[in-house]
């Protein structure tokens, strides 16, 4: 079967691939182009855990098709630490122990960027409200709420 | 190298004793990896000519398989292996083995992971195949033939009880209870437990409380799905990787199905992405090995989110009965209660467990629990976080809070009047050690949430849990490298912080930098045997265990820096991560560093290890005490949390942000629990919400913040007092939340989950609305 060439940019460099029509952006990411920190958690768009950004807009890669992102600025959870230096989310969420299992957390950090990069004051129920699309089952949402709200009082200072 | 079942002394003494690193909120060592994506997950190893597998699943609830028809599935070009029942052999009879807190039936095992005679429930599976591409998988398994005679199938535990009721299991025989020859049954197992006499404790009763009570099934929903690389050779090796709980047991599952011998399987485990119980157990691993054996190419399969619902353990959805008595001032005179544990299409429910913590909380002279495992047309449960225990507990928290309510004492003071001690004898037998049960009523009553006024409309309720913990089978070893640092090397997997808790007792010990330390999981070649990660057993068992393997290599340390001074061993101490002579050789000789004597090494004996291997024992209980405020939306029957504090006894709090952690984690499950999750089959026996659209587990927006408050009970068996931390809480909520909706709205809830429509139905009906929803 054809496969479409498509031509983007994913964490600023050029990127290009071959996909399938049927093949999903999550796909293309984890089984082609080995970037495996975005997980699959669901293929339905119910967990966030496949969460990137395409063009600074939050979605899920498991909802994106491959063929559709030819062009665009798509960054994921590797390219969210600056050479050496953690993102201070990332950094935030070592220091409040927010994460257990982990699985879940490229999600959270990709969606929680996503809302700070709009909102940098965001009140305990706008985080809340953000982050409903992202499901972690290990924590309890507790220290990840608190990490975010200490990172963007932060960025504030 | 020390093998004992001792446990080693250490150099902590438990609570009161300043320590260095235990205690702290040091950043865990596998922190960054997991933040930037680099962390590697199950369904994350790609090997090079590497098959997809997937799996063809039964669309019957219970069904005679009479045929299956792989041909044209094996002609499809780029298909490389087929398999069905006929690749495993049958496993003999009563081929049982205790695992964790559940036990092992290979027998029943090999048919849970391949059909054999009959489909058991819906997502069975049926075959496999591994071929090139996910695509070409896809297609092959619908080129697979099966020629299916449904049968009747029953998946409410009571109506599975009947006569009459379709027979999961032909040749099923009731543990425990007397069977009339030739009659078949759905009744796997018949417990009891107890002690006194509860007619004679009824008779003393002013008040008795009688009730029943239901519970759906609910999963464990860890966000990875279950997933594996396996790679076997032409002579008969092999490599297994995957997301488990515990690698050592998958590794003995997966060989005596695949008829192995054990040490010919490599296993790794991958991070994992949650499992709660529920990644105790194979399912495709043993398939992925059998197609790779047949392909001799490395096959990676991965379970849709779907799969995982229908087809892995969810925990027992449950029938109760629970009737308790009390004097009119508060004490307890009898408790009895009968608990019917859905199985799934196997036995092996936890409802020994459940029976076992039901009244557990409390100090009891008439006590009786007694428990039924029940086969169903469904998949067979796996363990769920305290298996057994919240769904007992569920229901007698229920009841112990309306007695204190008809009594008129506060549910708190009534469980304190009831508590047990070190010593009692608990409501399933032992005596208790030293426990924290009236510390954690004690701190729940004084804490600021439970002596703040309520908002209007609101209520609030309170329960205890109760829960075992275990220790179990554990090796550790400490690599000292040239310059000083420590490899150390674990074989339980760390689901949500142990390679740091165990990392900060090894530098406890040594006297060394937690930075010096560096834990690794090693593959089940790196070491002795090791239990799975379960029974909330990591923190206590490992700890012991790495505990002993740093004692380990401090003697021999010291006997290295006796050669090198030329003095008696014995003259020689270990401290603050330097040798010391002591008893007057201390004048002219300098304290040996670690990094002194591991540069030495070499001319002092050589390689320098330590490690212990222990089959631990002593877990130290744990209760906990929640308290919760709820508000509910009248119009909508929908329950809002809007405070909740989670108290429970830690022994000692390795590092205080995972044990608040797990206090937080299980209280939300707990929260889904009661207010949300459940399996919905139709009316063919097919499950109806295999998604996490319809199966809701709470989102971000769904909960407050989780107050903790941790209370430390040291646990004696332990060098640092730690008793497990991880199961207690999920035991409280789902009562806590149903005494609080009775608070708020004068209703009693028996049934689970407490959903929107069963508030309002509920609500409506106290009103005198007849036209309610079901
Ligand atoms: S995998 Fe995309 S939302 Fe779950
Ligand atoms: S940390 Fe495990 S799912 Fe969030």
């Amino acid at each position: 079967m054809a496969k479409y060439h498509i031509t983007t940019r994913i964490n600023g460099d050029d990127v290009e691939f071959l996909c399938a029509p049927e093949q999903t952006l999550l796909d293309v990411l984890r089984d082609d182009l080995r970037l495996t920190g975005s997980k699959e958690g669901c293929a339905s768009g119910d967990c966030g855990a496949c969460s990137v950004t395409i063009d600074g807009r939050l979605v899920c890669s498991c909802l994106v098709l491959a063929a559709e992102v030819g062009g665009q600025e798509i960054e994921t959870i590797e390219g969210m630490a600056d050479g050496d230096r953690l993102h201070p989310l990332q950094q935030k969420f070592l220091d409040f122990a927010a994460l257990q299992c982990g699985v879940c957390t490229p999600g959270f950090l990709i969606a929680a960027k996503a809302l700070l990069d709009r909102n940098s004051n965001p009140s305990e129920t706008e985080v809340r409200y953000w982050l409903a699309g992202n499901l972690c089952r290990c924590t309890g949402y507790d220290k990840i709420v608190r990490a975010v709200l200490d990172t963007a009082a932060d960025m504030r200072d | 190298m020390t093998d004992s079942n001792k446990t080693p002394s250490g150099n902590g003494t438990g609570n009161g004793k300043d320590y260095k690193w235990v205690g702290t909120r040091a950043v865990r060592p596998d922190g960054v990896d997991k933040v930037t994506g680099r962390a590697k997950f199950g369904a994350d190893l790609h090997l090079p000519n590497m098959l997809v597998g997937k799996v063809l699943r039964s669309p019957h609830a219970h069904a005679h398989i009479r045929s299956i028809d792989t041909s044209a599935a094996e002609a499809l070009s780029g298909v490389k292996a087929v398999i069905t029942r006929d690749d495993f052999s049958d496993q003999p009879k009563g081929a049982v083995q205790p695992a964790g807190e559940m036990t092992i039936n290979y027998r029943d095992m090999v048919r849970n992971v391949m059909a054999r005679e009959k489909a058991l429930y819906e997502g069975h599976a049926i075959a496999a195949v591994a071929a090139v591409d996910a695509r070409i998988a896809a297609k092959a398994l619908s080129l697979i033939k099966v020629d299916f005679e449904v049968l009747p199938h029953v998946i409410d535990p009571v109506a599975a009880m009947e006569s009459g009721a379709p027979i999961i299991q032909e040749d099923l025989m009731t543990e425990g209870m007397e069977q009339s020859p030739g009659a078949m049954t759905n009744i796997a197992k018949r417990v009891e437990f107890g002690h006194g006499d509860v007619a004679v404790g009824f008779a003393e009763a002013d008040v008795v409380i009688e009730r029943e009570f239901t519970t759906q099934p609910v999963h464990q929903a860890y966000i990875e799905p279950h997933a594996c690389v396996a790679s076997m050779t032409e002579d008969g090796q092999g490599e297994l990787w995957l997301s488990t709980q515990g690698h050592y047991v998958a590794r003995g599952h997966c060989a005596t199905l695949l008829g192995l011998d054990v040490s010919k399987l490599r296993v790794q485990a991958s991070e994992i992405g949650g499992g709660f119980g529920g990644k105790t157990v194979v399912y495709l691993e043993p398939l992925a090995l059998a197609l790779s054996r047949k392909a001799c190419q490395p096959v990676k399969m991965a379970m849709t989110r779907e799969e995982v619902f229908r087809a892995t353990g969810p925990t027992s959805g449950a029938h109760l009965w629970v009737k308790v008595g009390a004097t009119n001032d508060g004490r307890i005179t009898a408790a009895d209660a009968v608990l019917k544990y859905q199985a799934g299409a196997f036995p092996g429910s936890p409802v020994a467990q459940g029976a076992q913590c039901a009244f557990a909380p409390y100090e009891l002279n008439h006590v009786r629990t007694i428990g039924y495992d029940i086969l169903v047309n469904r998949a067979k449960v796996a363990a769920y976080r305290a298996p057994g225990a919240p769904i007992a507990e569920y229901a007698t928290e229920s009841v112990m809070d309306e007695i204190a309510g008809v009594i008129g004492m506060d549910p708190l003071e009534f469980r304190l009047k009831n508590a047990p001690k070190q010593g009692s004898q608990s409501s399933y037998g032992p005596k208790f050690p030293v426990i924290g049960c009236i510390e954690t009523l004690e701190a729940a009553r004084d804490h600021d949430h439970y002596q703040s006024p309520l908002k209007a409309g609101q209520g609030r309720g309170v329960a205890t849990g109760y829960w075992f913990n275990i220790g179990g089978q554990t090796s550790a070893t400490l690599n000292l490298s040239e310059d000083g640092s420590v490899a150390l090397v674990l074989g339980t997997v760390d689901v949500g912080g142990t390679r740091a808790s165990l990392s900060m007792m090894a530098a406890e010990e040594l006297g060394i930098d937690l930075d010096k330390v560096r834990p690794m999981i090693g593959d089940t070649s790196a070491l002795g045997y090791n239990m799975l990660t379960g029974g909330s057993r990591v923190t206590f068992a490992g700890g012991i265990a790495v505990v002993g393997a740093a004692q380990d290599l401090i003697g021999t340390l010291k006997d290295r820096a006796a050669k090198f001074w030329d003095i008696p061993v014995d003259d020689v101490e270990w401290a603050e991560g330097e040798a010391r002579a002591t008893n007057g050789y201390t004048d002219n000789m300098q304290p040996l560093s670690l990094q002194e004597i591991a540069k030495d090494m070499a001319k002092t004996g050589g390689p320098i290890v330590g490690a212990h291997s222990i089959n631990a024992q002593g877990a130290g209980p744990s209760f906990g005490t929640h308290v919760v405020d709820v508000d509910v939306d009248r119009e909508t029957g929908r329950v809002w949390v809007t405070r909740y504090t989670v108290v429970q006894d830690a022994g000692k709090a390795i590092h205080p942000s995972y044990v608040e952690g797990q206090y937080q984690g299980g209280a939300v499950q707990g929260i889904g629990w009661a207010l949300n999750e459940e399996y919905i089959y139709d009316d063919k026996g097919r499950l109806e919400n295999a998604g996490f659209l319809d199966y809701r587990v709470p989102v971000c927006s769904d909960v407050p913040m989780i107050d903790t408050v941790i209370v430390e009970v040291a646990n004696p068996t332990h060098p640092y007092g730690v008793r497990g931390v991880g199961e207690t809480p999920i035991v409280p909520p789902m009562a806590a939340i149903s005494n609080a909706l009775a608070n708020a709205l004068g209703i009693r809830f028996t049934d689970l989950p407490m959903s929107p429509p069963r508030v309002l139905a509920a609500i409506k009906a106290a009103n005198g609305d007849a036209t309610t929803a079901s």
